[in-house]
């Protein structure tokens, strides 16, 4: 595919993290069916670090890459180091992305800050 | 990669064939004159121009003289829009496409509507079929041009054009037909068909790219296109294309002998293909009409995936398709042929077409089906949307 990076073909044929984490701390999901891609981004957090992290996307070779580095990215970060990790550092870690692909890596970092922000209102519910 | 390369994109385009490549070969070097030349370097080029023109007259059952060659279908489709719309502005200015055209019918009807051209877009069928009595509908006494496609690109449904021919030839109507994926695929005979113009392209019959023909019928009247020369009756100027020229020409002649017998191997491979896919990978939704389509198309959607992971996970395998998903375009809208014919947006993203041609073998179906059902259990599994039973 024109624009793809190696790296980013490696993460988009061999995804890591793939799949659903049971009793999350915190759950994100962004996207819609209109655009075509939707992504869930799970975090499990003990003693306020990223200890696991997991996705299910459904989307091009870039929404799927994305998602996939930015669960490698997060683990072992606080939740505020987490909510650090932008999209240009998810575009930096791929070795790039074609500029009518960049969306997919917005919303990348739009489900890790939904997943961090549900694990805080159960914070501050719990 | 596994196994030889498979190619299953022939309605993108499909290879020149070697016979075209040697009818063309002599156009570059031994007769490269200038066809507009008197002398004898420009008449054995203009010789090579005309013989083509007649083939390509035959296959049409049109007159030579009917014949304009092109760029390719894009430049055909323009010149029909521009040409009618332009020399018959004193006539009206209404025009009437479909919702399914391509974009080169599309976008030019897009622009004469901001020049203050009325359109009118008729939709289709779930099928994707046109019927004749919206097309009679729209009609208005300011109706100049009604312009339906042969055959849809994408889901392959063929077009009753006799039907709507006829009712706009009662009415006095120019009629032009894109019948870029039917012509060397399926009979085109402009009489049969009642067409005023159609336009066509030799790369989607095994010609060479960057050539094509509108035929324009006897007495229709038509703007120039190009100014400049007066190659081609002063229709369209620039310089002939000689050898692309020729090579359409070889390449008609080619359909016009095997387009029966290959028409029939395809259908066989459509047909298994139409069987097969729902039975190995569920939940898949088969997009345009069950009979009345090419020969050569097979487009599904597959449910809970987007189409180009789907496709770049087949190139890894060495298989070439194609999808109507935004995300394989600039754009961030599915295939508005896929829209129009009704399908929502998830499934419009998850679609996937294999298109035929010359060279497609039983082996090559069989490579795509052994491979697909775990491509598509591989994207699934990540899908979010997905839920298994």
């Amino acid at each position: 595919m024109e624009g793809y990076s190696n790296k980013l073909m490696e993460y988009f044929l061999h995804p890591r993290n793939v799949g659903e984490i049971e009793n999350p701390s915190g759950k994100g999901r962004v996207g819609n069916v209109v655009c075509g891609d939707i992504m869930e981004l799970y975090i499990k957090v003990e003693n306020n670090i990223i200890t696991d992290a997991k996705f299910k996307t459904l989307g091009c070779g870039a929404a799927i890459a994305t998602s996939s580095i930015v669960t490698e990215m997060v683990k072992g970060k606080t939740r505020d180091e987490a909510l650090k990790v932008s999209n240009k550092a998810v575009v930096e870690a791929l070795g790039g992305l074609p500029q009518h692909k960049l969306h997919c890596s917005v919303l990348a970092e739009q489900a890790l800050k939904a997943a961090i922000e549900d694990y805080k209102t159960k914070q501050a519910g719990g | 990669m596994e196994g030889p390369k498979v190619y299953l994109d022939y309605a993108a385009t499909t290879p020149t064939d070697p016979a075209v490549i040697a009818a063309m070969q002599p156009y570059f070097f031994d007769v490269f004159g200038n066809p507009s030349s008197i002398h004898s370097f420009g008449q054995a080029a203009k010789k090579g121009i005309e013989d083509a023109r007649q083939a390509l007259a035959s296959f049409l059952g049109a007159k030579p003289s009917e014949i304009i060659f092109t760029s390719g279908g894009s430049e055909s489709n323009n010149m029909s829009l521009f040409g009618v719309v332009s020399a018959n502005e004193k006539k009206g200015n209404h025009i009437i496409i479909t919702a399914i055209e391509h974009h080169a019918v599309l976008e030019p009807a897009k622009f004469l509507q901001k020049q203050g051209v009325e359109v009118t877009c008729v939709k289709v069928s779930k099928e994707g079929l046109v019927d004749p009595s919206d097309i009679k509908k729209a009609i208005t006494s300011k109706t100049i041009l009604i312009s339906v496609m042969h055959a849809n690109n994408e889901i392959g449904t063929i077009q009753p054009i006799a039907e709507i021919g006829r009712i706009a030839r009662k009415k006095g109507i120019y009629f032009h037909s894109d019948a870029v994926q039917t012509v060397g695929h399926i009979p085109v005979k402009v009489d049969e068909l009642n067409v005023d113009l159609l336009s066509l392209s030799a790369h989607k019959f095994y010609g060479p790219k960057g050539v094509g023909a509108l035929y324009v019928r006897k007495g229709t009247r038509i703007g120039t296109y190009l100014y400049g020369g007066d190659q081609e009756d002063g229709r369209r100027a620039s310089t002939h294309n000689t050898s692309g020229i020729v090579g359409l020409g070889k390449a008609i002649e080619l359909c016009q002998q095997q387009m029966d017998a290959e028409a029939k191997l395809q259908i066989q491979l459509r047909d298994a293909l139409i069987k097969e896919i729902p039975e190995k990978v569920p939940e898949v939704v088969l997009n345009g009409h069950p009979t009345q389509r090419l020969p050569n198309n097979v487009n599904f959607s597959i449910r809970y995936i987007e189409g180009e992971s789907l496709l770049l996970n087949l190139d890894m395998l060495g298989i070439a398709a194609s999808t109507g998903s935004a995300c394989t375009s600039t754009s961030l809208e599915p295939s508005h042929v896929l829209l129009a014919i009704g399908l929502p947006h998830e499934l419009a993203h998850g679609s996937l077409r294999l298109t035929l041609g010359r060279w497609s073998k039983k082996s090559d179906i069989e490579q795509l089906l052994r491979y697909l059902p775990e491509i598509v259990g591989k994207l699934r599994a990540m899908s979010p949307l997905y839920h298994k039973k």
